[in-house]
């Protein structure tokens, strides 16, 4: 059904504007699969902490001060004056981590059912992006308040471009704005750091057109075959994403309420101090496994070419991946080695966290050659060597047969 | 759904594993275990403690340390009247002006003045303290790993250095701090302070009292924000229960 | 609108009493979720902490005026003569745009404490000028007397009279 208004006001602005018939269209017409499980509810959570995090960030900038004298004290300001102060500038804090996990989520489900493959790459390329342009704006929103981890991580991160052959040290010095982390680079910092959720909020755009191109993928993996295969997303998804918001916002209100400070480090609350480097200079934890990456390999140039190229891999994974099954369910390898793949990212968030000596050494490095011989080995070959389950013929017949499964059981 | 609470909570465990091996990194001294009033999800500060931490940090602490986060005013939350406040604040005294002729002139504090600082600045405190740099108090709560149980281990760690121990000129040693020496000199002796309300002013009894003082400095709001939590989470289990009905509903009518 | 498939009437009303329950929870969770996002634009603790200023009268003499700050807005302090009081006084019966008696104006009749805001467009009057020897504001040429009270121009009212008390003989209290 094709959006008829009635109303002439609507009527009106429809005929120069037809904005309420693309969102009509988007919750009625568009198709969606019946059988999407949870897992699907990361997409909308991570768009809801997108919009979390540039209203309480406009909100903060209204008190904070960018400024290597002020900096620290403006934050302070927040904490202790500011009305719900306290309350706004935790929720940014922890809602960092929040959008981390919800994103870290929604990309392992893609991983698992096979999201990437055609006719999706662009959507899972647009997802890249944004995790990307997240990881930007989350390292400097950590600079901002001119802690001591906020310094000397921004002078750790910085001094990675210093690795490029001959113009590195140029680049470094261009990117700090002097010839080390000061006001300069704190205000640059500031400035990118309002900019880019704006740009992350094109791209989501873009992301949720492509996605809107071909339909959501779905547990089987298979194509929307017949008119019973799929469902309008409200009044379904809509009611089964709130509950998921719900049941989300208590996670997070866990954080925010009793433990504000867990996912943050206590150096931070010591004001930067250019001449003396804490004992252990760690990332936020969402930084991690590339931290671990870049620390595995004993050359500058090649640990930074390391890490960046663990990202760049996975643009490749449409490609990398050489099956035509998308979801693990029916390739018993495959769903073996993701998981596998899953407890060596932990490993390596593990590993990040813990100081570069001794064995850390070495399971850093097993578990970084792993990360990527899943990658660039495990997954192409699998893909021509695995015989995968029997597929059902339709979502709907799959529905039905888990429905009967499910009666059995219960039954007996 | 089961399944995905099944996958969550596992990698919700190995996860936190993970974040808290971050966290233990380095923290190779176990620190004393005391039950603060003000942790737990309901936990308050202890008032009377915290009134006589803030005595022991004015007698004490106060000489080398500032607290340039405090506002006198905050001690309300404390159970200070406004009187009291007044008196505190006016024993410090604050450059302020310039007046109508120009000058800076020299005033008593007021309840909007922050703890005065007892050095001009880094270096003039580095400057007399050879060399080390006496750290602001405000935070210093959250500024350690270990938080409250660092700094009470801290104050009442002092010892003699072991024999095999090489204690280097002007240290002390401190069986708590990293590396065992610390330029602060144990600033806390048997009834270095007489409490009003008659409490035994013992080192114990010091350490511990001030540490809940300056807890509070660190995280002032940290009543309200429990309290808002708790609401916050009721609110949300309603609001949760009633979605997961809703929700029912709207997909029993799918067949 | 849409064809209705038989459904019981009690599963109906189950129904639409949770679509209304879900919808009017979930409004007055927003609703409550949005009101620490307005307040914090309101005055935050450290700028009410300063809400109250002190003035030292003791150095202001007879026909004199002080400037103080209060809340960030000019408060002119004025030890009036002797004449000033008593021009005000005769005037309380003149022909005024917002009538005012000088004695409610003032806790002494000889210190006048006004905010020096000019209540037309918020411009800060010059002291002892105008055609009544008060107050001239040169942005819109409003006149107010020794009292501060309006008496020509485009301004509505008075010279506003913030809360004050005197602490002593030389100090007095404003806000």
């Amino acid at each position: 059904m094709s959006f008829q208004p009635k109303n002439p006001m609507v009527k009106w602005v429809e005929h120069r504007l037809p904005i309420v018939g693309m969102v009509h269209h988007a919750l009625y017409d568009y198709p969606t699969p019946k059988n999407l499980s949870y897992w699907w509810t990361f997409g909308s959570l991570a768009g809801f902490m997108l919009v979390v995090q540039i209203i309480t960030g406009i909100v903060l900038s209204m008190h904070y001060t960018p400024h290597v004298d002020l900096a620290f004290n403006s934050v302070e300001h927040i904490m202790r004056d500011v009305n719900y102060g306290w309350l706004l500038r935790y929720m940014h804090a922890n809602g960092a981590s929040m959008f981390f996990i919800v994103v870290y989520l929604h990309i392992f489900r893609g991983l698992y059912y096979g999201s990437y493959k055609a006719p999706r790459e662009l959507l899972w390329w647009l997802g890249l992006v944004i995790f990307l342009l997240m990881m930007a704006t989350a390292f400097m929103g950590y600079v901002l308040p001119w802690g001591q981890m906020s310094f000397w991580g921004a002078t750790v991160i910085t001094n990675l471009f210093g690795a490029i052959p001959v113009v590195g040290d140029t680049i470094v010095t261009w990117l700090w704005g002097g010839f080390s982390v000061d006001n300069p680079t704190l205000n640059r910092f500031f400035s990118l750091h309002y900019l880019l959720p704006f740009v992350i909020v094109g791209v989501v755009i873009l992301h949720i057109w492509s996605l809107h191109t071909n339909g959501s993928n779905n547990p089987t993996g298979l194509d929307l075959k017949e008119k019973s295969d799929s469902i309008p997303f409200h009044p379904y998804y809509t009611i089964k994403d709130l509950f998921g918001l719900a049941v989300f916002l208590i996670f997070f209100s866990a954080f925010l309420f009793y433990a504000p400070n867990y996912l943050g480090h206590p150096d931070n609350y010591i004001p930067a101090n250019p001449l003396v480097t804490p004992a252990h200079i760690v990332p936020e934890w969402y930084f991690l496994p590339f931290y671990a990456i870049l620390r595995a390999v004993p050359d500058k140039l090649g640990g930074v070419l390391l890490m960046f190229g663990a990202i760049a891999i996975l643009f490749l994974l449409p490609w990398l991946d050489r099956s035509r099954i998308r979801s693990a369910r029916f390739r018993p390898i495959y769903k073996q080695l993701f998981w596998i793949f899953v407890a060596d990212c932990i490993l390596l968030t593990y590993i990040g966290g813990k100081p570069a000596e001794g064995a850390y050494i070495l399971w850093g490095r097993i578990a970084t050659i792993y990360y990527f011989v899943h990658i660039l080995i495990l997954l192409p070959l699998v893909g021509l060597f695995e015989k995968p389950k029997p597929l059902p013929a339709s979502i709907s017949e799959d529905v039905l047969a888990k429905k009967g499964s499910a009666g059995e059981a219960s039954n007996a | 759904m089961l399944k995905l609470i099944k996958s969550l909570s596992a990698a919700a465990l190995l996860s936190v594993v993970a974040i808290s091996g971050a966290h233990a990194a380095g923290a190779a001294i176990e620190y004393k275990s005391v039950d603060w009033s003000h942790e737990g999800p309901f936990g308050t500060y202890d008032r009377a403690a915290a009134q006589r931490g803030l005595q022991v940090y004015r007698e004490v602490c106060a000489g080398c340390h500032s607290l340039e986060q405090v506002s006198f005013r905050t001690l309300a939350d404390l159970g200070f009247t406004e009187d009291e406040i007044k008196a505190i604040a006016a024993e410090g005294t604050y450059m302020d002006g310039p007046n109508d002729e120009g000058d800076m002139f020299e005033r008593a504090g007021k309840p909007f003045d922050k703890f005065p600082s007892p050095f001009a600045n880094e270096k003039a405190a580095r400057a007399s303290n050879g060399g080390a740099f006496p750290p602001d108090l405000s935070l210093i709560v959250k500024a350690r790993p270990g938080f409250e149980n660092y700094l009470y281990s801290l104050l009442t760690g002092y010892e003699d250095a072991p024999e095999d121990h090489k204690l280097p000129a002007g240290m002390a040693y401190n069986a708590y701090f990293a590396g065992h020496n610390i330029a602060m000199p144990a600033p806390l002796a048997e009834d270095g302070v007489e409490y009003a309300d008659g409490t035994k002013a013992s080192v114990d009894q010091m350490a511990k009292d001030v540490t809940v003082f300056l807890a509070w400095a660190a995280e002032p709001k940290l009543e309200e924000r429990k309290n808002m939590g708790l609401k916050v989470i009721l609110f949300l289990l309603l609001l949760g229960g009633i979605f997961y009905a809703a929700k029912r509903k709207v997909w029993s009518d799918l067949h | 609108m849409t064809t209705t498939t038989p459904v019981e009437e009690d599963g109906v009303k189950r129904r639409d009493f949770l679509y209304i329950a879900a919808g009017g929870v979930g409004a007055v969770g927003t609703a409550m979720a949005i009101w620490p996002f307005v307040d914090q634009m309101n005055p935050s603790a450290d700028v009410l902490a300063l809400s109250t200023t002190e003035v030292d009268l003791g150095a202001i003499e007879v026909g004199s005026e002080i400037t103080a700050v209060w809340q960030g807005k000019p408060v002119f302090v004025r030890h009036r003569t002797a004449d000033e009081i008593a021009a005000a006084e005769r005037d309380d019966t003149a022909n005024l745009p917002d009538p005012q008696a000088d004695a409610d104006r003032v806790i002494k009749p000889e210190w006048l404490i006004m905010l020096g805001v000019c209540t037309h467009l918020g411009c800060v009057p010059l002291k002892e000028s105008g055609d009544f020897n008060g107050w001239f504001c040169p942005c819109h040429g409003s006149h107010y007397d020794t009292s501060g009270r309006i008496r020509k121009g485009p301004a509505p009212l008075n010279l506003p009279v913030p809360p004050y008390e005197f602490l002593d003989d030389t100090t007095v209290k404003i806000g």
